[in-house]
């Protein structure tokens, strides 16, 4: 367990406030060093941990560098098509009521090839999770330009830095998806640092709530690194991630209807 | 709508008595309700002419049966949301018409990896591209040599009557759930746009045990469902398991009717919607004195390739009827090769060849192969 729980005889006394979550296996990762989906691994863990849902998840993996998810989260998994896991996640949901559904996406298959299916799994209220990791670029291909990347940043197809006349600007999908009636649940946090990972773990168990609580569709961007694909070492990717990006991806939560008056749901 | 609704629930099985009557039932209806009664847990549609009817008939009767009934935003959201309803176990349908099913491509290519039982249903309709809403077969190549990528196969089934396609429908679950993998029953337009006489015999295929499907893993190790294998040596074993497994469809699960074969000179090959324009040609070929006979392929993958060799010899030609510029005929070379002469007739865009066509194609066939140059 990862949370501060008494252990042992003399619990009172000693207390374990750091250790290795039931729900992430023991083995060695294939992540690049300093890359972030580690760390969300982590809190998807502690969480299924604390909320006592590793029994009745079914996860959804996605194509991308998180693909393995299902190496490091002991749960059922099921491997979606590129951009798919919403789709994927609603038929699971929608055959088993009872079971706690969560898609693992990165922005290249939530924000492009997926745009159609995670809108759609929104606008039907679909009671699903999704862990959204924005890295603004393709890791896993080799770090091609994604629809989230920041404009003057080079990647591998766009190296001269992404310039907005002929590729556009970055996508503020989490914003899109927190106008849509059916989203229950919209936040972006960020790993650059402990603290932010702290309050990035709350949203997330925010939107794991939401699904337990038969909310809509619960969302959290979590804004991540890819050193090897930003040409960066892992400590100037955290600072980059730290002031850069948020400029463009500000954090917070934009939207939590469970909290609201009921009336923004029956409106929609 | 109405009468049939309650025509068609006479038709289930607790109502099944001694005064079962025939019922005239629209293709694409009949269908879907024979899936509902075949114990279909979840269906996924998106709209397109001409298998509308079975998405509407799914929107009404799915949830009065208390059953799973989405309309999704496209054929990818359909197939996807059918992929994941499989992985928990759901006896799942899916419907479409060509455009819709090559979109589903993707994600059949991803069942047949991860070894999910789907049933697909492609009314087809007139192509390339849009193409037009007439019936058609053209999609006879898609259907069995493959619609996405990868080594993989899909069994195929086509009826060629309302009444054949509702049993079709169970056998196609049984298939798929048995051997794991998706399976198309291959409709055309008029299979799903006609209406016919028939008393549906529904069957709902027997739940095979637990065993891979999703649940939450709550006590026993946990299950994924992947058709990623990174190591070509892993991928290449995996690859291996499938093509075991297509054998033995390919050795039990092979269907195919004849009719009159036994003193026909030329057979017509044709399925679906073609045999039925080909049995009237006989008909009428048999009354001027043409002894034909159908040759008529029920499983278009696997293909009966060895009941069509073993009539060949017999012939002196066999005559392939299709709603498309040659396909099946394809099949039907390979099958025979060189033992018997192999032509063919057919019609694209939505047309249907006539039977008056198809007797002058067979009478050119018995001119073409009469006299002592043909051994027999
Ligand atoms: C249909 C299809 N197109 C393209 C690819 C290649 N591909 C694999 S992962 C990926 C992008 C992954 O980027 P992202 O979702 O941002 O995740 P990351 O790898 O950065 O974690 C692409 C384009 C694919 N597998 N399937």
């Amino acid at each position: 367990m990862t949370t501060i729980a008494p252990v042992g005889p003399d619990a009172g006394s000693r207390r374990l406030i750091y250790g290795h979550p039931e729900m992430l296996t023991d083995r060695s990762s294939h992540y690049c060093p300093g890359c972030g989906h580690g760390i969300i691994h982590r809190l998807v863990a502690e969480l299924l941990d604390e909320l006592e849902l590793g029994p009745r998840t079914i996860g959804v993996a996605s194509v991308g560098c998180s693909v393995f998810a299902y190496d490091y989260l002991p749960v059922d998994f099921v491997e979606s098509p590129h951009g798919r896991a919403p789709a994927v996640a609603t038929g699971v949901r929608r055959s088993r009521p009872d079971a706690f559904v969560f898609t693992y996406q990165g922005d290249g298959d939530l924000a492009a090839i997926g745009t159609a299916e995670i809108i759609h799994a929104a606008a039907r209220g679909e009671r699903i999770s999704v862990i959204f990791v924005n890295n603004g670029i393709y890791g896993m291909t080799g770090g091609q330009m994604a629809p989230t990347t920041l404009l003057g940043q080079r990647t591998t197809s766009s190296p001269t830095g992404r310039d907005a006349a002929v590729a556009g600007y970055p996508l503020p999908i989490t914003e899109m998806l927190a106008l849509v009636p059916g989203v229950s649940y919209a936040a972006r946090g960020s790993i650059a640092d402990p603290g932010l990972i702290g309050r990035t773990k709350a949203m997330i168990r925010r939107a794991f709530e939401v699904q337990l609580a038969g909310g809509g569709l619960s969302i959290v961007e979590v804004l991540s690194t890819c050193p090897v694909g930003w040409g960066l070492t892992p400590v100037e990717s955290m600072e980059h991630l730290a002031h850069d990006v948020v400029e463009t991806y500000p954090l917070g939560v934009l939207v939590d209807r469970l909290l609201e008056p009921p009336r923004d749901r029956a409106e929609g | 709508m109405t009468t049939l609704l309650a025509a068609a629930d006479r038709g289930s099985a607790e109502a099944a008595g001694p005064a079962v009557r025939p019922i005239l039932m629209k293709g694409n209806e009949a269908i879907a309700e024979a899936a509902i009664q075949a114990g279909c847990d979840a269906y996924f549609g998106y709209p397109i002419t001409p298998q509308a009817e079975l998405l509407e008939w799914m929107a009404r009767r799915m949830p009065e049966c208390g059953r799973v009934f989405v309309q999704a935003e496209s054929e990818l959201g359909a197939i996807n949301m059918a992929l994941g309803a499989a992985a928990t176990g759901a006896r799942v349908l899916v419907s479409s018409s060509s455009p819709g099913i090559s979109l589903m491509a993707e994600a059949m290519s991803y069942m047949a990896g991860s070894e999910l039982p789907v049933v697909l249903v492609n009314v087809m309709r007139g192509g390339p591209g849009l193409g037009s809403i007439g019936p058609s077969q053209s999609d006879y190549f898609q259907a069995t040599k493959g619609h996405g990528h990868g080594d993989y196969r899909v069994p195929v089934l086509a009826p060629s009557s309302i009444a054949e396609a509702v049993g079709l429908v169970a056998d196609a679950f049984e298939i798929a759930e048995r051997y794991r993998t998706p399976t198309m029953i291959l409709a055309d337009g008029v299979m799903g746009q006609a209406m016919e006489p028939v008393v549906p015999s529904y069957r709902m295929p027997e739940r095979l045990p637990d065993g891979w499907q999703l649940s939450g893993a709550n006590g026993r190790p946990p299950r994924v469902l992947q058709s990623l294998h990174l190591l070509p040596e892993e991928l290449e074993a995996h690859d291996r398991h499938l093509q075991a497994k297509y054998r033995t469809i390919a050795e039990r699960e092979v269907r195919w009717a004849g009719e009159q074969l036994d003193d026909a000179e030329i057979a017509i090959v044709a399925y679906g919607t073609a045999a039925r324009v080909a049995r009237t040609a006989i008909q009428r070929a048999r009354a001027g004195g043409l002894a034909l006979g159908l040759f008529r392929p029920i499983t278009l993958w696997p293909f009966p390739s060895d009941a069509l060799a073993a009539v060949a010899p017999r012939l002196r030609a066999l005559l392939v009827v299709e709603l498309s510029a040659g396909q099946l005929v394809e099949d039907v070379r390979l099958a025979v090769g060189d033992r018997v002469p192999v032509l063919f007739h057919g019609r694209m865009g939505g047309m249907v060849p006539t039977p008056g066509e198809v007797l002058d194609a067979a009478r050119r066939a018995w001119a073409m192969t009469e006299g002592p140059a043909v051994s027999r």
